[in-house]
């Protein structure tokens, strides 16, 4: 049997006292789309921050396809195939949408075939009447899409999206629940949202962090039914 | 052994001096997060405060330890206010403005005293170690550094002024939440690190050649050491100033003055590379 | 496209300049164009930190290193040597090892701008003070004796490559140094509209963003330094090719302020800004070396705090920032003439 895409062991980090990830086993198919929920504070940017080599694990270890990528640093990992739009938008501010995205493309490939892959994501997200804006100056919601965009453009084969839809309209959102599940048709994604109505749209298996740690992990309508799941949703603790 | 009781000294007060050159920029680095580029024409400012009080008839202690760091305490509030306040939050601005500030400073003091040298004389006199002829000045300077980090501490960890600059130094919002006010703290700061190195220029003029471009000498070994200490005020400081201190003198005593700066600066740079958030950020977090 | 139709401006803009500075000897005294000359080797410098601060982000504060280490190894090779085109080599290659392996030291140790100005900044005065203490006959580098703070005096002048007995006079150093800052500044053109040139932007912009993109900012910014190093340590060739002579003043912390001044009033993010700044300023400060009221480092100090308390970005973005208002467009400017101004 051949390694998981992503696998997780022990996955620990601790900032002075607080554990804010906590001994997580995580391990994900190829081609798999896994959402990744919790309440405020359960570590879920932060298991991102480790699988991204932003910030090194305390303990345990991330591989990927069998390859050990615990502590290596975040241009390694993402010349490994792993992308990630974070949860407060990453974007070249002073650079056109356009070029964000080029610059994207640009890691794998030739200017020219950069600039063709450029065009063809910017329709494929509606953002080329925008092209030559300045993306400091566009709405919180646009960003959102330079982002995503930045992140298609790099041509992972996984794709780590920390709360896509927020911040969006209705419409926005069910936009952002269909390119997730035509994305899903060719690579694998984690997604973490707070958006339930948008967990219902794209979910298959969904995984829960609660205080650093799996609280469950499951299909999703039985994960949403789940008595402990609402429990950590209401703020009621665990040990109670 | 009288050899080594002069390397010893020498050592000691490499320390020192490094402390009092570099105590001033510490202060205000650790609480503005800022390297003041006009640290060294404070240091130059407190000098001539202390020469022309001097030969105004002024006692040469009184000089030293009060007109001068009261004088530079006075440029740093009359600074703050009318420049630095307008660049919170732009670090590099603010630098860049203090370097402005170098300049006019020494150009205004070459417009008015001219670019001669002026001095006073020790106030020490000498004493013997065997063969070897040592300065009584040097062992002050030494206990001049020592009571000027007590007295930091002291402040910081017993008065009401040294809780509030400790709250603003771990976080800034925070603190302002809570009722004080950042922009007056860092006022006092700037007025502090100022008098201090007043303070320093001061107890430098008798040493030291005194003239408008004197800072450009001290200020490599400061930066040095503040950059190599970190943004913890005192610790940062003291264990900076004990490590350089020892190896420029050591280095310098092996080779020449010059390349004992050219070595700490490798070391520093070295030491940079290893703490990139200097001593104080690796072991002294979170520590005055 | 954007970057092809400014590329089109600049080439025809450094026509009309090259054929100025072809022209200029016919119309200007020998006195005027040794003063040319050495304006446009410190416009070199002035590109060089142009060109690391506005679109690399690095903060260097010690620019002078690399000009001083480039005009003494100049001086050194050029004495030992006879012949200026290896010393013009050896100008380039010392400063850019020196800015490798200081580059490597701040950049890999991952340090803020802060500490990377002041670092950059201590370099210079450190070499100051080294090169000052080399008096003496113990001090030398085969022929040629550093001299300590009196510097070596009578370094041989370029020559035409491979004919060292041909000497170029004072007019044709004046077209060298004219086209050398012409094609310094085409050549940072084309690297800035490369992909190498919109990678570093991107890595000033967002350097979290580029490493999650697969770029290692470090070696881009490595990089960036040791050709900005490598351009400063040229003009340093060109300026002691202009006075024949070199000092450790070259080092000197007056210099340094005076080349972050050039970039600020003239306008981070863009070449031309730096290249004007230096024009003036150097202008400025010629006139008033000439009277005796006011000392020109007091009228340095209050054009630098002015600058960045009132017009931060500095002249060149600004009054395209005007232009570009007035036109009322909604688009925006060339990735090269747009300007983050660092906090």
């Amino acid at each position: 049997m051949s390694a998981p895409l992503l696998q997780t062991s022990g996955l620990t980090i601790r900032f002075g006292g607080v554990t804010a990830v906590d001994q997580v086993d995580f391990t994900l198919r190829e081609a798999e789309l896994r959402c990744l929920i919790g309440p405020n504070g359960a570590g879920k940017s932060t298991f991102f921050k480790l699988l991204t080599g932003q910030l090194p694990p305390t303990e345990g270890h991330v591989h990927l396809r069998g390859q050990d990528i615990s502590g290596a640093r975040p241009h390694e990992i993402a010349r490994q195939g792993v992308g990630i739009k974070t949860q407060v938008p990453n974007v070249f501010n002073a650079l056109s949408v356009q070029e964000n995205l080029w610059i994207a493309a640009r890691h794998k490939h030739t200017p020219t075939f950069a600039t063709e892959l450029t065009d063809k994501i910017l329709t494929q997200l509606r953002l080329t009447g925008i092209a030559n804006k300045e993306v400091g100056q566009l709405a919180h919601g646009q960003r959102q899409w330079v982002e995503i965009g930045t992140v298609l453009a790099g041509e992972p084969e996984l794709i780590l999206l920390d709360e896509p839809a927020a911040g969006m309209t209705h419409e926005e959102v069910e936009r952002t629940a269909e390119l997730i599940l035509e994305i899903n048709k060719s690579r694998a994604l984690i997604v973490v949202e707070h958006d339930m109505q948008f967990i219902k749209m794209i979910a298959r298996t969904v995984t829960v962090l609660h205080q650093g740690a799996v609280l469950i992990e499951d299909d999703v309508a039985r994960v949403l039914e789940d008595a402990r799941v609402r429990d950590v949703y209401l703020g009621k603790g665990l040990a109670a | 052994m009288d050899l080594a009781i002069i390397v010893g000294l020498d050592v000691i007060s490499g320390i020192a001096s490094l402390v009092l050159i570099s105590a001033g920029l510490a202060v205000i680095f650790g609480m503005m997060k800022i390297i003041n580029l006009a640290h060294g024409e404070f240091l130059m400012l407190g000098a001539y405060a202390t020469v022309l009080s001097v030969s105004a008839g002024v006692n040469i202690w009184f000089a030293m330890l009060v007109i001068a760091p009261v004088f530079v305490g006075l440029v740093g509030v009359i600074v703050e206010r009318c420049l630095i306040q307008f660049l919170y939050g732009r670090l590099v601005d603010t630098m860049l403005a203090t370097w402005g500030l170098s300049l006019v400073i020494v150009g205004a003091t070459t417009m008015i005293f001219g670019n001669t040298i002026v001095g006073v004389s020790s106030p020490l006199g000498g004493f013997q170690v065997g063969a070897y002829q040592s300065s009584l000045y040097t062992p002050f300077l030494a206990l001049m550094a020592v009571f000027l980090m007590t007295a930091v501490f002291g402040v910081m960890r017993y008065t009401r002024a040294g809780l509030i600059a400790r709250a603003v130094m771990q976080n800034p919002e925070m603190a302002a939440t809570l009722g004080v006010n950042p922009a007056r703290v860092y006022m006092a700061t700037f007025g502090a690190g100022a008098a201090m190195s007043g303070l320093a220029g001061g107890l430098l003029a008798p040493v030291a050649g005194v003239v408008p471009t004197m800072g450009a000498a001290y200020i490599a070994k400061a930066f040095i050491t503040v950059v190599g200490g970190g943004t913890s005020l005192l610790w940062g400081l003291i264990s900076a100033s004990g490590l350089f201190g020892f190896i420029n003198q050591i280095a310098a005593f092996l080779t020449t003055p010059v390349f004992g700066e050219v070595i700490l600066f490798i070391a520093a740079v070295v030491l940079i590379r290893l703490l990139p958030t200097g001593i104080a950020g690796r072991f002294f977090k979170g520590r005055l | 496209m954007q970057i092809l139709t400014g590329m089109k401006g600049a080439l025809i803009g450094s026509v009309i300049a090259a054929a100025a500075i072809i022209a200029a000897p016919f119309y200007v005294d020998l006195f005027q164009i040794m003063q040319l000359t050495v304006f446009a080797a410190m416009a070199v410098l002035a590109l060089s930190l142009g060109f690391i601060w506005g679109y690399g982000g690095i903060l260097c504060f010690g620019q002078t290193s690399f000009f001083g280490l480039g005009a003494y190894a100049y001086a050194v090779s050029a004495i030992n040597f006879g012949d200026s085109t290896p010393a013009i080599l050896l100008a380039i290659l010392v400063p850019v090892v020196f800015a490798a392996l200081l580059g490597y030291f701040m950049i890999y140790g991952g340090i803020s701008d802060v500490y990377l100005g002041v670092i950059t900044l201590t370099v210079s005065l450190i070499l100051f003070n080294l090169v000052n203490s080399t008096a003496g006959d113990f001090y030398k580098i085969g022929e040629a004796r550093l001299g300590g703070f009196n510097g070596i005096p009578g370094v041989p002048t370029f020559n035409l490559p491979g004919n060292p007995g041909y000497i170029l006079t004072p007019e044709q150093a004046w077209m060298v140094t004219g086209i050398a800052l012409i094609l310094v500044y085409l050549g940072l053109r084309v690297l800035i509209a490369s992909s190498f040139g919109r990678i570093i932007i991107a890595i000033r912009e967002n350097e979290t963003r580029a490493a999650l993109l697969g770029y290692d900012p470090r070696i881009y910014k490595l990089i960036t330094f040791m050709i900005g190093g490598a351009i400063a340590g040229f003009a340093g060739a060109l300026y002691v090719n202009w006075g024949a002579f070199v000092s450790p003043t070259i080092f000197a912390l007056g210099l340094s302020a005076q080349i972050i001044i050039w970039v600020i009033i003239g306008g981070r993010g863009t070449l031309i800004g730096p290249v004007i700044g230096c024009l003036l300023l150097q202008w400025m400060v010629t006139e008033i070396g000439a009277q005796q009221a006011l000392d020109a480092n007091f009228i340095l100090g209050a054009i630098l705090i002015i600058f960045v308390l009132l017009v931060p970005k500095g002249i060149a973005p600004t009054l395209r920032d005007l232009a570009l208002s007035r036109l009322g467009r909604g688009e925006t400017a060339p990735p090269e003439a747009r300007v983050k101004v660092k906090t």
